[in-house]
């Protein structure tokens, strides 16, 4: 195995593109040091990215909003009030990943490469919006998250390509944003349903809203059709109950160890409107 | 309950001293199992099945041997034939011979200069597999048409026409259950079923052992049982168990899947074919889950006969259980005697049968049956409490077991405190408190034998008045710290004055492992008979030194005393002064004492939980725990009440949410922690624990074991508790959400 620390993402892309066996890209590891350990892959190159200038940071964009560095830890990102303030159910989907040990390595960009449907925090930055800015080969192309997962352990990244910064829009007013995942236990668990909603208020009533769906399809999927439940509505219980009804249509989950069809669909209803209220509580300014 | 057999007012049993392993342990100073090593040592892996069922046709290890480092390779052609009995199932088991017999099986293993060169080893060793159809379901082993997975298994007690993957039979029974069912208001009759469990150690097994040429050897392993390893392991290797010596490490867990063998003697294998460099082996967790022992599963019917005032008239069960792929490991033999073990009942009919399965090879597991057992009949009861309305409490003290009763498998009970636990648990704050919405309430008792066994102990007087106590039951629940307890109170020296060593094979007569919770009750009961003799030498050299007669000497508060007034006028003789002396009165002074442990105490235990399910995803929160079970004497009551919390927390995981999943391909599917899913901290409140204490008048300080009953009444207790809560009862563990709401749309229609 060749373990390589590039500084630059135009260097990691370069060594990307040449290499010709397994490669795997380290940034916390949580995922790749186990699954070595395991014996369930054994990359020819391992290319850490932690090296690079600026990966630790969360900063500003010009536009308000976030551009956070693919090696931020989940603790920092909870650590940090502004994103807190503007993007709290992003970092509760983050915080839920491993124990808090592995909070202190894990990251979003990790979470989202790994590409497991489960991945907690990929259904709260898909709801808010967020994209990745993905550098290759041939340069840099930005692409929202939703477009990144290809199916369970698999992207749609390119030969050469690898994540260099996620970017979470500004927040603007009279916003809120939740995610919710059932396990069976209360933590160190992995998510049977996910559920995040994003959503802004004019007033009492929803004008914008986004409803991501995780685990219960082969990537999390962003649901239109539960948008369209609640965009308008105050979130009264005919609202909640279209939402629910929404999700179970949505959801396309598979039977396996960890619940049933039937089970994943029906929670999918649950925790859609479970989510739904955190979020309109928190755009209304109510602590949630 | 006063009585003048038993003694109390005692100066340091039932004290919380710190444990003597605290210190160690707190800071990493202690060595477990994979912490041991050796210079020159080499590391080993293990080569598996993929496949639940195979014919290993080849076995080609030279890419393996051809790595630089490699230094060998053992497969079953390196172990000794003709083994007959459990020795055969135990070298089956370490070591798959013409077939595989479970997904995991170890079918070969290597040693190298490195652990990842140990394992890029075993990932060349080509196994050629001719897959054959397999079977893992309990009831599904027994089905028409079920591939019979070891033809002749069957011993001689299986009736005429059984399957062929029915290995025991057994029946037993008293009174008219018909007429007993006649005579009740209201006869239920249903189906249990429990998955299996692992007991979910911490710590994975792991050892290191040494062999030379002339078959001598030596091992380092974490076991409850250095006897037993030392037996199984001589035999599976064709050696004599003298030329092997066994040490024990400090042990991180083991529920009684310690008390056995599963990879320890290929240590040994590869060691002698290495010349003899000592060899380390530690498992994967995945391993520990794949082919380490879980518990049976088991499939079991019910049948009880009520009265309208909660009279039990007839009880019957026929309980079908499979411990894997091996005969004589599920418990049958335990289940049915604890089914109806609680209760008075004049008529019962048990009935079991044995099934062996594609699974691995199961090993004991706190209590091993009874949590089964308990799920079956004590939900059942609670069904027809509900039913009739009637208290579960009540309904226990009516029908419950006391002193006097002849038990539901023979043998009468001498002094026994299940009433007592009901009484402590009807009286208990948490019985009273008002339930709220989506809130239920469950409550059973369990029951275990506890054991005695073969158990050798010796005891040294140190020159300066301390004591060195040696046993050779290595200490999973704090029984260090209990026997150094009854050790001081019984030579009257404080706490700290006494060391109590686990020491290895070489030390002491052979003893049986640290199962059926019998560390503080046998090996206690021994060094308080080694102290006792090690007191009448010290009156003996204090008479001798005074000339007066030795029974005119008499032992209390650490010292030699003259005996009343007739004796002599002489000031104590206090054990440091006799240490001190002992060289020149007549040579070091111990007491040892051996023996198969008898007189003891069964144990018994009450349970009331309560929980909320979530009505709209079937989760279960546990809001309060209760456990009150009777100890006997509780000599270190901080222990007690730990083993009574740690049993409660594994039957609440076994009733939730463990379970060995298989798929359609007859391989596990969840050999990791994240999906095998033991309770975590935060799942679980501060459970609450009452320690009843009716002294067993079989123990010098009057102790039973503690250590298994806590995991027995959880199962139908949590069962119960969501069928309060929900009005829907869950028959088949585990609890798990989809289950649970699954039930609950069901009765909405």
């Amino acid at each position: 195995m060749r373990y390589h620390t590039p500084t630059s993402f135009a260097d990691a892309a370069a060594i990307a593109a040449g290499a010709s066996g397994t490669l795997r890209f380290l940034a916390g590891g949580t995922d790749v040091l186990v699954q070595m350990r395991a014996g369930m892959v054994q990359p020819d190159d391992l290319i850490d990215l932690k090296h690079i200038p600026g990966v630790d940071k969360i900063e500003r964009t010009a536009e308000g909003g976030w551009r956070i560095g693919v090696a931020v830890p989940g603790i920092v990102l909870g650590g940090h009030a502004d994103l807190v303030r503007d993007w709290p159910g992003v970092v509760e989907g983050m915080n839920l990943v491993g124990s808090t040990q592995v909070q202190g390595r894990a990251t979003l960009a990790g979470n989202l490469c790994n590409g497991s449907p489960a991945a907690d925090s990929v259904p709260g930055l898909i709801a808010a919006g967020a994209t990745v800015t993905v550098t290759g080969p041939n340069g840099s192309r930005d692409l929202p998250v939703e477009q990144v997962p290809a199916g369970p352990g698999k992207t749609n990244l390119a030969k050469g390509e690898v994540i260099s910064a996620i970017t979470l829009p500004p927040r603007g007013k009279n916003g809120g944003d939740a995610y919710l995942r059932f396990i069976p236990r209360t933590e160190m668990d992995i998510a049977v349903v996910g559920c995040a909603v994003s959503l802004r208020l004019d007033g009492d009533k929803v004008v914008e809203a986004r409803v991501a769906l995780g685990a219960v399809a082969p990537t999390v999927l962003l649901s239109e059709a539960c948008a369209r439940a609640i965009i308008g509505t105050t979130l009264d219980d005919a609202a909640l109950g279209a939402l629910a009804k929404a999700a179970e249509g949505e959801a396309k989950p598979i039977s396996d160890k960890r619940g049933t069809k039937e089970f994943r669909i029906a929670v999918a209803g649950v925790l859609a409107r479970r989510a739904a209220k955190i979020a309109y509580d928190r755009a209304k300014g109510l602590k949630a | 309950m006063a009585r003048d057999d038993v003694k109390t007012g005692y100066k340091y049993v039932g004290t919380r001293p710190n444990r003597p392993d605290g210190l160690d342990k707190v800071t990493g100073r202690a060595r477990y199992g994979a912490d041991f090593s050796l210079p020159g040592m080499l590391h080993a892996a293990v080569v598996r099945s993929p496949h639940a069922h195979a014919r290993i046709v080849k076995i080609d290890a030279s890419k393996a041997l051809a790595l630089d480092g490699v230094k060998a390779v053992v497969t079953r052609a390196d172990l000794p034939t003709g083994l007959t009995g459990e020795d055969l199932n135990l070298q089956d088991n370490t070591l798959a011979g013409e077939k595989a017999l479970y997904d995991g099986h170890s079918v070969a293993a290597v040693a190298a200069t490195s652990q990842l060169l140990a394992q890029d080893a075993a990932r060349l060793i080509e196994v050629t597999y001719e897959v054959l159809p397999h079977v893992t379901d309990v009831d599904a082993a027994m089905a028409p048409g079920a591939p019979v997975i070891r033809p002749g298994v069957a011993d001689y007690s299986v009736p005429e026409g059984m399957h062929g993957n029915v290995a025991r039979y057994m029946e037993f029974g008293h009174g008219d259950v018909e007429a007993g069912f006649a005579a009740a208001d209201i006869v239920r009759e249903h189906t249990y079923k429990t998955e299996a469990t692992h007991q979910g150690y911490i710590e994975p097994h792991a050892a290191v052992g040494q062999m030379g040429e002339d078959g001598r050897g030596e091992m380092w392993v974490c076991t409850q049982g250095h006897w037993y390893i030392r037996r199984m392991s001589a035999a599976v290797l064709g050696i004599e168990a003298a030329n092997l010596r066994v040490t024990p490490s400090e042990i991180g867990g083991g529920f009684g899947g310690k008390t056995t063998i599963f990879m320890e003697p290929l240590t040994l294998a590869l060691s002698k074919k290495a010349g003899g460099r000592p060899v380390k082996l530690v498992m994967s967790r995945s391993e520990v889950l794949r082919a380490t022992g879980p518990t049976a599963s088991a499939s079991m019917d019910v049948k009880l006969g009520m009265k309208k005032d909660g009279t039990i008239t007839a009880g019957q069960v026929y309980f079908r259980m499979q411990g894997g792929a091996f005969p004589g490991m599920s418990p049958i033999g335990e289940a049915l005697p604890c089914a109806f073990a609680c209760y008075d009942i004049a008529a019962l009919k048990h009935e079991a049968v044995e099934v062996i399965a594609n699974r691995p090879k199961a090993a004991a597991y706190r209590a091993p049956g009874s949590p089964m057992a308990a799920f079956a009949v004590e939900s059942l009861v609670d069904e027809m409490c509900r039913e009739l309305g009637l208290d579960p409490i009540e309904v226990r003290l009516k029908n419950g077991a006391k002193n006097g009763s002849k038990s539901s498998y023979g043998p009468v009970y001498n002094v026994i405190g299940l009433q007592e636990t009901l009484e402590a648990a009807k009286a208990h704050p948490n019985y009273a408190i008002p339930l709220g919405k989506n809130q239920g309430r469950g409550v059973a008792s369990g029951f275990w034998f506890n054991h005695g066994g073969e158990t050798s102990v010796s005891l040294a007087i140190g020159e300066d008045g301390t004591a060195t106590v040696m046993i050779g039951t290595p200490d999973i629940g704090g029984s260090r710290a209990s026997i150094g307890l009854m050790v001081a109170e019984t030579l009257g020296i404080p706490y700290e004055d006494v060391r109590v060593n686990v020491v290895e094979t070489g030390a002491l007569g052979v003893n049986e492992p640290t199962h059926g919770s019998r560390a503080t009750f046998a090996s206690g009961k021994a060094a308080v008979l080694a102290a006792g003799q090690a007191i009448k030498e010290m009156c003996k050299r204090a008479a001798a030194e005074w000339e007066i007669d030795a029974e005119a000497v008499e032992w209390k508060d650490g010292a030699a005393h003259p005996a009343g007034p007739n004796a002599g006028k002489f000031p104590p003789m206090t054990i440091g002064e006799i240490g001190s002396k002992m060289g020149g009165s007549g040579g070091p002074i111990s007491g040892h004492h051996e023996v198969t442990a008898e007189g003891v105490g069964a144990s018994f235990g009450t349970h009331v939980v309560d929980v909320e399910v979530d009505p709209e995803t079937g989760r279960t929160t546990i809001l309060r725990y209760l456990v009150v079970q009777d100890a006997g004497t509780a000599i270190h009551p901080a222990y007690v009440e730990g083993q009574y919390q740690g049993g409660a927390a594994q039957g609440i995981g076994w009733a939730l949410n463990e379970e060995y999943v298989y798929g359609a391909d007859g391989r596990l599917q969840n050999p990791v922690f994240l999906d095998y899913r033991i309770p975590v901290a935060s799942d679980l409140p501060m459970i609450d624990t009452v320690i009843v204490e009716v002294p067993n008048p079989g123990h010098p300080y009057g102790v039973r074991g503690v250590g298994e009953t806590g995991i027995t009444p959880p199962l139908p207790a949590v069962a119960s508790a969501i069928a309060g809560a929900t009005g829907a009862r869950i028959r088949s563990l585990p609890c798990s959400p989809p289950k649970v709401l699954a039930a609950i749309k069901a009765l909405k229609g």
